[in-house]
């Protein structure tokens, strides 16, 4: 367990406080995450810097204390991939919500995961556009009402973590506001991965998805990520149907590859030292 | 000339106001990396002011490609070509299209091959470039460079040194150069067959 | 033999283009850093920093898009690099919001913007000056651009390296605006900056991380946050912020902020404005124009001062923030009756221009947009119609 002095010791507490979530919204629960992820792998303040990009979840640095960037929507991943680039020390962490990283952002998020850079996703899936008002994100599940959707939603949504993987991502993973002891073991294990690494964390809006959809209240939703929720080694013993509407949580995939910010630095080490290709300058 | 290291002109020592040049012919011929060579030669090996330019996108991979050179020791207000001084012409369709721009005083060096029926009011004068590049040097690819050579010999407007010098630089070291060198020669030597028609633009 | 290829002042001398020149611009004035996207007719620059910047210990990268460009080279400049993007009409377009951003958030970023025709894909390998106005207003909200240009390919290389200091000294984009023919075209370059003894470096604060506030006003009304990772943890936002970076939206804060920015650019204009005169000191007609297009302004005056006509010119260096102060005081001084305003677009620079000569002078746009240069008889004639009308 972690003292709670030592947690806020990572917040911009003096002024920065309430934040400006609603009341039950679970991104404060993952905020809380991943300082504890960050405590524990005893990673120095000055070396995280720390992007997001717009949205309720784009709202998450300003309280951290780290090297903190608040971009523009959608854009969060290649303003990281800059700073990565430059200053490849740096631990970089991006925080984005579904709309964020998967509609405006869907290029640079497939982009990102295909040049395997050293980059640590935290994406906050709450199926909803929150900060305007609750309209459909591309991760709204077929049927569900929201301001854009007053009919019920009919376009199919992505599944993030299938989709990182597929791009070339070599670390992905799903975990719950619910099992949120459980959603922080798997930010540590993508912060200390080597490559472009996804934490889906599927995320609970109480007032505006779940209103809209009659889900109750903040705890009741809470209660239905647990029923829902299936481990990664059951759902394979289930069939399709069986899982339709569940969360499947757990690593996808872990695996080491090529990484593409050392991979830069070895290829331009080798222009330098002469001993590239051929043809190079 | 500047520190009196460069080689004047061979050709009258007059000023030059404003040459357009025009070498076109087909993508794949070399046209483009042509009108660099002859550009860099007048700029740095005779240090004129000189404009290059020259066709881009589909134009330059296929289909009628040109390159122009505006030579001048003035100023270059004007960096397009409207009206031609001299047109060197490798294919025909280069020479229908582009005959008609050059003007009436100016000159058309058009390979043997470019020239069926005579077009526009200037003088043309028909070369074989392409078929000398072919029995000489077993490749046509070198006909630019035999094409470059006469152009310095016959008009004077790039001296024959700078035109080998830049050759020399450009292919240091390459297998090329020396085919390249011996075609630009044979270029002068060409020219010289040609000279007693020869206009004198410097 | 080989050619002599050094200046008398011992400097390589180029026969490339404008877009090539302003790679070894970028190169000489310390750029460590580009990302970007190919795009007609900006692409060469594109190609060239990826040739030489992996071998100077700097970061080249291609991009999914341009708008992925823009968003790398200021989370470079964040942490610390000296960066740089290249596009052209439809790229520009895309960079718009962030080039707002960057200004907001007062990172230092250089966009060399090659004019090609538009709207839309319109003429890609073809000269335009149709972002005149772009460049001033593309992004959305209150802003203040900084717009550089250049009519040579010795000045793109001279014009660049002017943008990465000018970025560098007031913490904000710069946007140099070349058009096609300038960027494709290949004329002769001195590279006068090859042994810059002082490359564009970003400064570290002066004090210790606890009274740091990156945002604060200083004495010369310039701030210059620090590089990310180097101890002094603040928060970087688009949204308004106070002088330590967190969002606040106080009435105050907002006035200062906004005015904070237009302010820093404005009050030093006299460093930023360049231009050069010709024949203005007693020029009846003045013509005022950049680019391309002041190339054929500069033939057009030396014809008419043959015809013994008092023609004069103003060719802008720097189009924004728009030189009205030098603009005003130089017709004024000449007594100039006419004004004209020759550009490569549908007329777009003449509307500032109009704005200092409204009702006491005639103003006239030379105008052409089929893709070609303005040829200097165009203007001859155009000035000559109008003096005798």
């Amino acid at each position: 367990m972690h003292e709670l002095s030592d947690v806020y010791s990572y917040l911009r507490w003096k002024k920065r406080f309430p934040a400006v979530w609603c009341p039950g919204c679970g991104i404060g629960s993952i905020m809380g995450a991943i300082i504890r992820a960050i405590i524990d792998l005893e990673i120095p303040k000055d070396d995280i810097a720390f992007i997001s990009g717009i949205g309720c979840t784009g709202r998450m640095p300003v309280y951290l204390d780290f090297n903190t960037m608040h971009t523009t929507h959608g854009r969060a991943l290649p303003f990281a991939t800059g700073i990565k680039m430059h200053r490849p020390e740096m631990k970089v962490i991006v925080v984005s919500g579904d709309g964020d990283s998967l509609a405006i952002g869907g290029n640079h998020f497939i982009h990102a995961a295909r040049r395997n850079i050293d980059i640590t996703m935290i994406l906050v899936n709450n199926s909803i556009y929150g900060m305007t008002g609750g309209q459909v994100a591309p991760t709204t599940p077929i049927g569900k009402v929201t301001h854009t959707m007053p009919y019920g939603n009919y376009e199919p949504p992505f599944n993030p973590v299938e989709l990182a993987v597929s791009a070339g991502g070599s670390f992905a993973a799903r975990g719950t506001v619910f099992s949120i002891l459980q959603t922080t073991g798997y930010i540590k294990k993508a912060i200390k991965h080597p490559g472009f690494a996804l934490v889906e964390i599927i995320s609970q809006c109480p007032v505006q998805y779940g209103r809209m959809n009659n889900l109750g209240s903040a705890r009741d939703m809470l209660l239905m990520q647990k029923k829902n929720s299936v481990p990664i080694k059951k759902a394979k013993e289930m069939s399709e149907e069986d899982l339709d509407g569940k969360i499947i949580t757990g690593i996808f995939k872990e695996e080491i590859k090529t990484e593409y910010s050392s991979a830069y630095r070895n290829f331009a080490k080798e222009i330098r030292d002469g001993t590239g290709r051929e043809d190079s300058p | 000339m500047k520190n009196g290291t460069k080689a004047t002109a061979k050709k009258g020592t007059g000023k030059i106001n404003r040459v357009t040049i025009r070498i076109s012919g087909s993508g794949g011929q070399g046209i483009i990396s042509t009108g660099m060579l002859l550009g860099e030669a007048i700029a740095i090996g005779d240090e004129r002011n000189v404009s290059q330019s020259q066709s881009y996108g589909p134009e330059a991979r296929g289909g009628a490609t040109c390159a122009d050179i505006i030579v001048s020791d003035g100023e270059i207000f004007f960096p397009e070509c409207n009206l031609l001084d001299i047109l060197v012409a490798f294919t025909y369709e280069a020479y229908e299209k582009y005959a008609s721009l050059t003007r009436e005083k100016g000159i058309i060096i058009a390979d043997q091959s470019a020239v069926d029926v005579l077009s526009g009011t200037a003088e043309t004068i028909k070369v074989p470039f392409i078929e000398t590049a072919r029995e000489k040097f077993s490749k046509s690819i070198v006909a630019n460079m035999i094409a470059l050579g006469f152009l310095s010999g016959y008009t004077g407007i790039v001296t024959g040194g700078s035109l080998l010098d830049v050759v020399n630089d450009h292919y240091a070291g390459s297998k090329h150069r020396d085919a390249n060198i011996r075609a630009i020669n044979e270029g002068f030597k060409l020219a010289r067959e040609y000279a007693g028609s020869a206009k004198v633009f410097i | 033999m080989t050619l002599n290829r050094k200046s008398p002042r011992g400097n390589p001398l180029l026969f490339i283009q404008g877009n090539e020149a302003c790679v070894y611009g970028a190169i000489h004035a310390g750029c460590n850093f580009f990302a970007g996207y190919p795009i007609t007719p900006s692409t060469e620059i594109t190609e060239g920093m990826s040739v030489n910047l992996p071998g100077i210990g700097g970061t080249f990268m291609q991009m999914e898009d341009e708008i992925a460009s823009i968003a790398a080279i200021i989370g470079a400049s964040a942490a610390g690099a000296v960066s740089m993007t290249a596009t052209s009409g439809p790229g520009f377009s895309l960079m718009q919001e962030n080039i707002g951003y960057a200004y907001m958030v007062q990172l230092p970023i250089v966009i060399i913007n090659v004019q090609r025709g538009g709207p839309s894909t319109g003429l890609p390998t073809m000269l335009s000056q149709a972002d005149t106005m772009q460049a001033r207003w593309g992004t959305h909200g209150d802003y203040t651009a900084i717009v550089l240009t250049a009519s040579s390919v010795q000045e793109a290389y001279n014009v660049t390296i002017r943008a990465f200091q000018i970025a560098d000294r007031f913490s904000t984009p710069v946007i140099v605006l070349l058009d096609e023919l300038i960027g494709h075209m290949r004329e002769k370059v001195e590279l006068t900056m090859i042994n810059n003894k002082n490359p564009v470096r970003r400064k570290l604060p002066e004090v210790p991380p606890e009274w740091y506030f990156p945002y604060k006003n200083t004495l010369d009304m310039v701030s210059h946050p620090a590089p990310f990772g180097e101890g002094f943890r603040y928060n970087i936002t688009g949204l308004i912020h106070d002088k330590a970076g967190f969002p606040s939206s106080v009435e105050h804060e907002v006035i200062n902020r906004m005015e904070f920015l237009r302010n820093k650019i404005m009050q030093h204009c006299q460093e930023i404005w360049d231009y050069r005169e010709f024949y203005t000191e007693d020029a009846k007609y003045l013509i005022i124009a950049y680019g391309s297009a002041a190339r054929a302004a500069r033939g057009a005056i030396e014809t008419l001062r043959n015809m013994r006509i008092k023609g004069g010119l103003i060719e802008l260096k720097t189009v924004w923030p728009f030189p009205y102060l030098p603009i005003s005081k130089i017709a004024e001084k000449a007594k100039s009756k006419i004004i004209f305003v020759a550009e490569n677009n549908m007329g777009q620079l003449v509307h500032p221009v109009n704005e200092i000569f409204s009702n006491s002078v005639k103003v006239f746009n030379i105008n052409r947009f089929d893709g070609h240069a303005i040829d200097p008889y165009e203007i001859v004639d155009m000035v000559k119609e109008n003096i005798y009308a």
